[in-house]
């Protein structure tokens, strides 16, 4: 019986929290100065992965994580190595090159050939771009199976069950290793990493690459015309109670 | 209907010939090619998801001729259905039971074969779950950098989408030949369902073979209008404290209203309603023509979902909530005593 080798990819993207600005010149969102964590969905991958190995239903060889980003994105990949990853790999991309998820796609296919990794959990999309897409781009150059928006799964020897959250309720998937999978929101609440794990993990292996090493080169298929501030919303009126509510829900006509 | 894309054809074609130059082969095939929409439609048990014909607003918006394409078991019948729709020429079915949950593994090849053979510049699909799922598959095999959740067509190959939990409005520019895009339902509204008259055409069927094996499903089931097409949603948050509260409070007012129920992750990560509900960045999309949400602080992830309402409308007993920001009309009380009580009176009326 075959054991997981998992590859976790992982983004460094503005926290959560913050709220974003566009730019003067309208060409990009601001990140100088502005706090930035492990894109949510992935802590939930490095946690499902920990899991996974804590379970022990399938012997897990290794954790691998990784992370195609700005030198600054070493930071995230020590975390996720805290909370249990065993290396990491990290392609040095700077901010301004940044890749499409298609180009991340055929990244992830030349490191998942290199480690001969079995399983691939990755966030369901990232909260900066939103596209939601590179979990499935790499499923489908690897030709292999896939189960995105992933709320639970447990793996028997080669065997794998997924319940996927789609429109209006769950569906549950069962299919076979290699696969991708893509982590929702629901799938399991990701622990902190300890004061020790995070000393642990500075003695971790952590490897930097390039593009190049991947016989790869940057080629974006699409170009930025504008970034823009989404058109705001007047401010409203409060009223003092039930009855002011529904007279003023009548007068703009949503009654 | 407005056609971005037939303008600027047009436009291109005069300068081609203003230039007087020999027009070469090549610029002639790309004219001919640039205005053939696939418009890939959703069917669920025979029937036709008529949320999905977002994707043929998209593609009358573009401009140009436009073919739907559905597969499954039942997948003429729903082709027929898919026929009388307003604005489509062509619909090309595959009638085949492996097609019916759309599993991306053999549904992704398929959908290839056909985009190949019909020689599309765009394809279009609703940004549902079985878009999400499906089209980025289908981009990465024909080498092409999808992209997602369009609210707006510039041209033929420039559109606009939300990032950031829609805090900022990307307008994108894409150089692939064949450009694969799902677009937001709340920004292309159905079309209409009578009035056309398409031809039927059987596609291609790859066959193959998919390693995932549909197990079972558990779709929360309902009598009130659908979340993501409502007319009015009701959504109820943290405040609600529990689920007793939020089934005794939240379901009345919304029969009163005749409005979907949603939910802020607060109130779905506690169990108070199902992740279905779920409103926001990494939930369900809504624009109604009102949202009136109780109990509801306004975080930007779940103002991402709703802030195109027409009318938004808040109870929230802090102030400060940031959704008092947003909110239309605004009511500063306690929601255990302000939701019956306006339940009562909008049933009165």
């Amino acid at each position: 019986m075959s054991k997981l080798r998992i590859l976790v990819p992982i983004k460094r993207v503005i926290d959560y929290a913050t709220k974003p600005h566009v730019n003067r010149t309208q060409t990009a969102v601001m990140t100088a100065n502005v706090k930035h964590s492990m894109n949510p969905f992935d802590e939930l991958s490095i946690e499902e992965a920990v899991r996974l190995r804590e379970r022990n239903t399938t012997p897990v060889e290794e954790i691998v994580a990784f992370s195609a980003g700005p030198p600054k994105a070493q930071d995230i990949l020590r975390t996720a190595m805290a909370i249990g990853a065993d290396r990491s790999i990290h392609v040095v991309v700077e901010e301004k090159d940044a890749l499409e998820p298609l180009g991340v796609a055929k990244l992830l296919q030349k490191v998942v050939d290199e480690q001969k990794s079995n399983l691939v959990i990755l966030g369901k999309q990232s909260i900066d771009d939103d596209a939601g897409q590179t979990g499935q781009m790499l499923a489908g150059l690897l030709n292999w199976a896939q189960a995105t928006q992933a709320s639970k799964v447990s793996i028997e020897g080669e065997s794998v069950t997924v319940t996927r959250e789609v429109d209006g309720g769950v569906e549950t998937l069962k299919t076979k290793l290699p696969m991708v999978i893509t982590t929702d929101l629901r799938l399991n609440e990701p622990r902190y990493a300890s004061l020790p794990n995070i000393m642990k993990a500075k003695k971790k292996k952590l490897e930097k690459k390039t593009l190049a090493d991947y016989g790869l080169a940057e080629n974006l298929k699409l170009k930025t015309i504008k970034v823009t501030e989404p058109p705001t919303r007047k401010g409203g009126v409060k009223v003092e109670d039930v009855d002011g509510m529904i007279s003023k829900l009548k007068e703009l006509g949503a009654l | 209907m407005f056609s971005v894309a037939r303008q600027s054809v047009l436009r291109r074609a005069r300068t081609q010939l203003r230039s007087a130059q020999p027009t070469t082969l090549p610029q002639y095939s790309a004219l001919a090619r640039l205005l053939s929409t696939l418009a890939v439609l959703e069917q669920r048990e025979g029937k036709l998801n008529v949320s999905s014909l977002a994707a043929i607003t998209a593609g009358t918006k573009l401009g140009g001729s436009i073919t739907a394409f559905v597969a499954g078991s039942g997948a003429k019948a729903v082709a027929d259905e898919a026929a009388k729709v307003k604005g489509v020429d062509k619909i090309i079915y595959v009638e085949n039971g492996a097609y019916d949950k759309g599993l991306p593994e053999n549904f992704a090849p398929l959908l290839v074969e056909n985009i190949k053979k019909g020689g599309f510049t765009h394809v279009f699909a609703g940004h549902s779950a079985f878009g999400k799922n499906i089209m980025p598959r289908v981009a990465a095999l024909l080498d092409s950098q999808q992209i997602s959740d369009i609210t707006e067509i510039e041209s033929e190959d420039t559109f606009v989408r939300p990032i950031y939990a829609g805090n900022a409005i990307l307008t994108v520019q894409s150089s692939d030949s064949i450009k694969v895009i799902t677009v937001r339902g709340t920004a292309f509204p159905s079309p209409e369902t009578d009035g056309g008259s398409a031809a039927l055409e059987e596609g291609v069927d790859p066959k193959v073979e998919s390693p995932t094996e549909w197990v079972s499903e558990d779709l929360a089931k309902s009598d009130r209008p659908d979340l993501g097409s409502a007319d009015k949603v009701v959504s109820g948050g943290r405040g609600l404290k529990s689920k007793e509260e939020f089934d005794r409070l939240m379901p009345p007012l919304a029969d009163a209203l005749g409005a979907a129920i949603g939910a802020s992750r607060a109130a779905v990560d506690s169990g108070f309603a199902d992740n279905s509900l779920q409103v926001g960045q990494t939930g369900k999309n809504v624009a109604p023509q009102l949202y009136l949400c109780a109990g509801i602080s306004g975080a930007i992830q779940h103002l991402a979902g709703m802030k195109d309402s027409k009318v938004i409308a808040a109870i929230n007993k802090d102030p400060d909530a940031p959704i008092f920001q947003v909110a239309d009309v605004g009511l500063v009380g306690d929601l255990f005593d302000k939701v019956p009580e306006l339940t009562e009176k909008l049933k009165a009326q």
